[in-house]
């Protein structure tokens, strides 16, 4: 189950040494610092791994010097792209490219995407477990009505309609945090 | 973020797919992997004959005295000892 404590609880709590809340951040942030190399840099799925690795390592080991708990997340994103981009260097020594496509128009506008559809994964985290399990699977996952009905236990039928009630609800709850004024502090 | 039609909150759910499992899983298991290497190298530094036998070759080494060889924690240690 997605843990749901705040991003500067997590890091408090993985800084004390709690691994359980290591293993809830690792779950919260790997999409995002997968979406970044594979999406925004396109890296080749080996390169990918690497980063990815890499990314939580480095985010392991200077944990301490991270001066906002609450910040965890831009400086995973600052981190993924810079290794990325390293990794770009890297392959261009072998096969020069132009520096401005290490860091493209392109890629920013990808990685704005990120940070927007990650805001609503969040959003969707915190909607009750039937929406979260039939929207994940059917968008993120890309599981068809048929998979989710027999892993779900649910007639094809109602999938539909449950993504579309779920949905709705996703929609009335950021929604309601732009209304609140709480995105920005909720990311 | 302002408007949220239906279809551009599909279009951000599916913006991010899991990773793979296994890298996630790697990942998670840093904490152990960290443990585990920093009692291999406190036992170098410790036992002369140890550090040798990891110089000269790293994962008959791990393996004679019963260590997991994680990837990254052999990483680490061909790093740190320059070890073949």
């Amino acid at each position: 189950m997605a843990s749901t404590l705040s991003d500067s609880q997590l890091v408090a709590r993985c800084r004390a040494g709690d691994q359980q809340a290591w293993a809830d951040l690792v779950d919260r942030f790997s999409r995002y610092v997968y979406a970044i190399s594979v999406q925004a840099f396109r890296l080749p799925e080996s390169d990918a791994e690497d980063v990815f690795q890499e990314v939580f390592a480095r985010a392991y080991q200077h944990l301490d010097g991270l001066r906002d708990d609450a910040a965890v997340r831009p400086w995973l994103g600052q981190l993924t792209r810079r290794l990325c981009i390293d990794r770009l260097r890297a392959a261009a020594r072998e096969r020069p490219v132009a520096e401005e496509e290490l860091a493209s128009t392109e890629a920013e506008d990808v990685l704005a995407v990120l940070d927007e559809a990650l805001a609503v994964h969040e959003a969707l985290a915190e909607t009750p477990e039937h929406c979260r399990e039939v929207l994940d699977r059917f968008f993120a996952r890309d599981e068809s009505y048929r998979t989710i009905g027999e892993a779900l236990d649910l007639p094809p039928g109602t999938i539909a309609s449950r993504i579309s009630r779920c949905l709705a609800r996703l929609r009335e709850l950021l929604e309601g945090r732009t209304e609140g004024g709480s995105a920005s502090s909720s990311l | 973020m302002t408007a949220f039609d239906e279809e551009r909150l599909a279009r951000l759910i599916r913006a991010l797919p899991p990773a793979p499992a296994g890298w996630v899983r790697a990942a998670q298991e840093l904490p152990l992997a960290r443990t585990e290497l920093d009692a291999i190298v406190a036992r170098a530094e410790a036992d002369a004959e140890f550090r040798r036998r990891l110089v000269a070759d790293l994962e008959a080494a791990l393996q004679a005295e019963g260590y997991e060889r994680d990837p990254q924690v052999v990483e680490a240690l061909r790093v740190r000892f320059k070890a073949k």
